[in-house]
């Protein structure tokens, strides 16, 4: 098919409103949170049901087009960057909250809604939404399930993947599919939600989802601790949780850090080398007993300056903090370049060792905001573009850092996703037979390889369906059988 | 059997792991009626990869077993040529206290686990009823197991965080790792959690752990009617109570609904106190005794001997429903119901005695057309083998059974894996 034609056929969909076709506005869809990747799409399309999906889906599939789900933009791996020659589905139109049933503590959520606009939904009944990312005021639930989001409050609650009850799907052949029970639990079968869950995209595209909904807890307890260094602040977070304490969220930021931070949005932290954010929350007893037990490990740790969030205001002070930490660090450097490793808790110290070791090697600043208490670091290694060979300079420092991750035992990434940008590590944490296996489940699902193609594995693996644009059984088409 | 002699030798057998670890199969292994021709137990993931091999080369049918507690789950298998025994590959491979996670073999048995772990108070979350019954991690994962505390800490998919697995042609495959945080790479630990052996051998599991809670106390409410079991149970549920399990007992001897409360002595009593107070509006509460506690069920599996036992998955809200219709439709047939269930996870359990298979099986049948219509599923977990000739294991599936039989063929392209025991006929 022809662009012109594969044009009319997407403004038979979605009218003419719904497709995106010109070179200039194309530009704006060039890539995503990560914009280091770029790559103009051939088309971009708008729609606003599931049907529409559907449809576009399947003439993507019968004219053996590529496609790629992007939901706000925000993923910092490339996962929604647009392919060459296909066509970019941007799922912000479905921004409905479809239901709110309370008395089994799920809503249905279409996939462009924020993912904020969940908590706020029901906060009046007394409940919110768990995963809470960073972005969480303006990326979408349908981005968040794609990647898998976590957020300052995983540690306790857990990830997107323990939220998501349920979805309905369009497959890469334009089927639809209801995964997971929903709100029943233990839907017979392949757990082919979790599976889902974190695919980036490449195994469908989710256009109704259900999640679970938490009740608020009785009392929250939140501290500010500052450090002399970063390694009495990672004492202090050995001791908590080695105390049989699972904290709500533990957050750690360095100097650099909170220099930026206190720049940007001013929220009067004290000037340390390190500072801890720690959250409890639950029954009240049992909240203030831990919290308690975390401001004896802080001072037995030697915090210089402990603070302790008076209300719900102050609260919102240190948060706001620290998810403005990656915005922050364009007030002192031009460019900067993210990690998202993940390492075993008892290696954090080893392992920030080493990060300092190689920023002086290399010559660079290195600013450490993480979560500590799942080990899952964000070395953001600063940088100036205009400076030549910098950027190239501060990727390779970057992988640098991956690679020591990995041999202390860790992770590629802990929330951000592989995407585009670490699908070449991918060898460095499994071998050639795992990623294959990992590929048997891509393969039964999208067989054609049509569904966000060339993201996460560095080798796309062969499906074993003919070669070729793939076309549609004649008396498929005439809507006579099903996929068989 | 012509099996045996078709195409494999007990010696093949024996060359891949030594003598001693493959024999001719005894009586008690045939799983629901279907007897295996041999029993193999290797004593390593290379073993394991070599019979899988073995087994794809000459067409044998596999069976993978832990502790053999759940080999009644699932349809009865089409065949059966062989069951391969992990219980020899049962050592814990890395546990590091301040990580909370642990590594370890997939023929681990779960209580083993529990007692090491328990040296450096922590845990595993799950607590499946045949726990105490010989239950291996890796049986539990791939069967999908859960008991009470599910209510609190989620199941096994919520815990597991890396697998190895042998793919039946003896391709060895690691995914996740172990961090509990990781998103790199497919999750195919929670694809496997659930597939009850019929993807892949489940060779390693690594999982994140809890701490294990100082206090427990269990308060229990006693119920006049099937309303007052849901409406006790929503109560609960929409409280700022943090409760580890939520259960409802249902028989002739007790009907009550139990919270069990876990954490610091004197967060738990302020809770006790709490939960109590929200209770008593729906009947007597009482706080149990450890041994009274530990006495009810679902501790002790839903379902032994003649019983047929089901368990309904259904949205929790719809408690009350779910007992009416279990009860009406046991006692309009003479059949006696015991029912067990994670009241605040939606899940019921429903073992049926007396009255004739046929009327045994009719209840489920009826269940099932309510249940399955609203949105929930109707489970078998365990019947007589006649019972579950006449009833499909799993019931009807929905729109995904395409995908999930894609899944199976590329996983198992020569479906040698537990064949006919799930669902769909897979």
């Amino acid at each position: 098919m022809e662009r012109g034609q594969l044009i009319r056929a997407m403004e038979s969909i979605l009218g003419t409103e719904g497709v995106v076709h010109e070179r200039e506005q194309l530009r704006s869809y060039e890539c995503d949170g990560l914009m280091n990747y770029r790559v103009i799409p051939d088309l971009v399309v708008l729609p606003e049901t599931a049907e529409h999906v559907q449809r576009i889906v399947r003439t993507c599939y019968e004219e053996g087009i590529p496609f790629v789900a992007r939901g706000s933009g925000t993923g910092l791996s490339g996962g929604a960057l647009p392919v060459e020659s296909g066509v970019l589905i941007v799922l912000s139109r479905m921004r409905k909250i479809l239901e709110v049933d309370i008395p089994n503590q799920r809503i249905v959520v279409e996939p462009g809604v924020i993912n904020i606009w969940v908590s706020q939904e029901v906060a009046g009944e007394g409940y919110y939404y768990a995963p809470d990312p960073a972005s969480q005021i303006v990326s979408s639930i349908g981005g968040n399930l794609a990647e898998n989001s976590g957020g300052v409050h995983c540690l306790k609650y857990g990830f997107t993947t323990n939220h998501v009850m349920g979805a309905e799907v369009v497959l890469a052949d334009g089927s639809i599919v209801h995964i997971g029970g929903g709100k029943a639990p233990d839907a017979p079968g392949y757990e082919l939600l979790g599976a889902l869950v974190g695919s980036e995209g490449t195994l469908g595209i989710a256009t109704k989802i259900t999640l679970r909904l938490l009740r608020k807890p009785e009392a929250v307890r939140t501290l500010l601790a500052a450090f002399e260094d970063t390694e009495a602040a990672g004492d202090a977070v050995s001791a908590i949780i080695g105390g049989g304490i699972v904290p709500a969220a533990i957050e750690m930021m360095d100097a650099l850090c909170i220099e930026a931070v206190e720049t940007a949005v001013h929220p009067g932290f004290p000037e340390a080398e390190a500072i801890l954010i720690v959250e409890l929350d639950g029954p009240e007893a049992e909240a203030e007993d831990q919290f308690q037990r975390t401001i004896e490990a802080c001072e037995e740790a030697n915090a210089s300056e402990i603070r302790i969030a008076e209300d719900d205001a102050e609260r919102a002070l240190f948060w706001k903090g620290r998810k403005a930490a990656f915005a922050a660090m364009g007030r002192i450097s031009n460019d900067y370049y993210v990690q998202d490793s993940v390492v075993p808790r008892t290696e954090l110290g080893a392992v920030l060792k080493r990060i300092n070791q190689l920023g002086e090697e290399y010559g660079m600043r290195v600013a450490n905001v993480f979560h500590a208490g799942d080990g899952n670091l964000h070395p953001l290694v600063l940088y100036d573009n205009d400076n030549p060979g910098e950027a190239e300079k501060a990727e390779k420092l970057a992988g640098d850092i991956v690679l020591t991750c990995l041999e202390h035992g860790g992770s590629l990434t802990g929330e951000h996703g592989i995407g585009e940008d670490k699908k070449k590590y991918m060898p460095k944490m499994f071998t050639d037979d795992d990623m294959a296996t990992m590929q048997l489940l891509r393969c039964a699902f999208d067989p054609h390889n049509l569904c966000n193609p060339g993201k996460i594995f560095p080798t796309p693996r062969l499906c074993g369906e003919r070669p070729g644009p793939f076309r549609m059984h004649p008396v498929q088409k005439a809507g006579l059988a099903e996929n068989f | 059997m012509e099996t045996r002699t078709k195409n494999v030798s007990l010696e093949d057998l024996q060359e891949i792991v030594g003598e001693e670890y493959a024999r001719e199969a005894a009586p008690e292994d045939a799983v629901d009626g279907v007897a295996p021709a041999f029993v193999v137990e290797p004593g390593s993931i290379e073993e394991t990869s070599g019979l899988m091999r073995l087994a794809t080369d000459k067409g044998l049918t596999v069976a993978p077993r832990g502790g053999g507690t759940k080999m009644g789950w699932g349809n009865p298998p089409r065949e059966l040529d062989l069951i391969l025994s992990t219980t020899r590959m049962n050592e814990v491979i890395e546990h590091v206290p301040g990580d909370q996670v642990v590594r370890a073999q997939a023929g681990l048995n779960l209580e083993a686990l529990q007692e090491r772990l328990g040296r450096s108070d922590q845990m595993l979350a799950i607590d499946p009823p045949e726990k105490g019954a010989g239950a291996t991690v890796g049986g539990v994962v791939s069967a999908n197991s859960s008991g009470p505390r599910r209510y609190r800490y989620g199941t096994v998919r919520d815990l597991i965080i890396g697998i190895t697995v042998v793919l039946p042609d003896g391709t060895v495959a690691k995914a996740g790792g172990k961090v509990v945080k990781n998103v790199a790479g497919y999750d195919l630990g929670k694809l496997f959690t659930g597939s009850l052996g019929t993807l892949g051998v489940l060779a390693t599991c690594n999982f994140r752990l809890h701490p294990r809670p100082e206090a427990a106390r269990t308060v229990a409410v006693e119920l006049n009617d099937t309303l007052a079991a849901g409406q006790a149970a929503q109560a609960l549920m929409h409280s700022q109570v943090f409760a580890s399990a939520l259960e409802l007992h249902w028989s002739e001897d007790a009907r009550l609904l139990t919270v069990l409360i876990e954490g610091i002595s004197k967060g738990v009593d302020a809770q006790v106190e709490t939960a109590s107070y929200l209770l008593k509006g729906f009947g007597e509460v009482r706080t149990l005794s450890d041994e009274e506690a530990d006495h009810l069920g679902p501790l002790t599996p839903p379902g032994t001997g003649d019983e047929v036992a089901i368990k309904i998955a259904h949205p929790p809200a719809e408690l009350t429903g779910v007992l009416d219709s279990a009860l009406g439709a046991a006692e309009r047939r003479g059949v006696i119901p015991r029912i067990t269930g994670h009241a605040g996870a939606g899940v019921t359990y429903v073992a049926l005695s007396g009255g004739d298979e046929e009327a045994r099986a009719q209840v489920v049948e009826e269940l099932r057309e309510i249940w399955v219509r609203r949105g929930g599923s109707v489970v078998v977990r365990q019947a007589p083998v006649p019972v579950k000739k006449r009833l499909d294991a799993w019931g009807p599936t929905g729109d995904y059974l395409g995908l999930t039989r894609r899944v199976k063929e590329k996983f198992d392209p020569r479906g040698i894996l537990n064949p006919g025991r799930f669902l769909g006929g897979i």
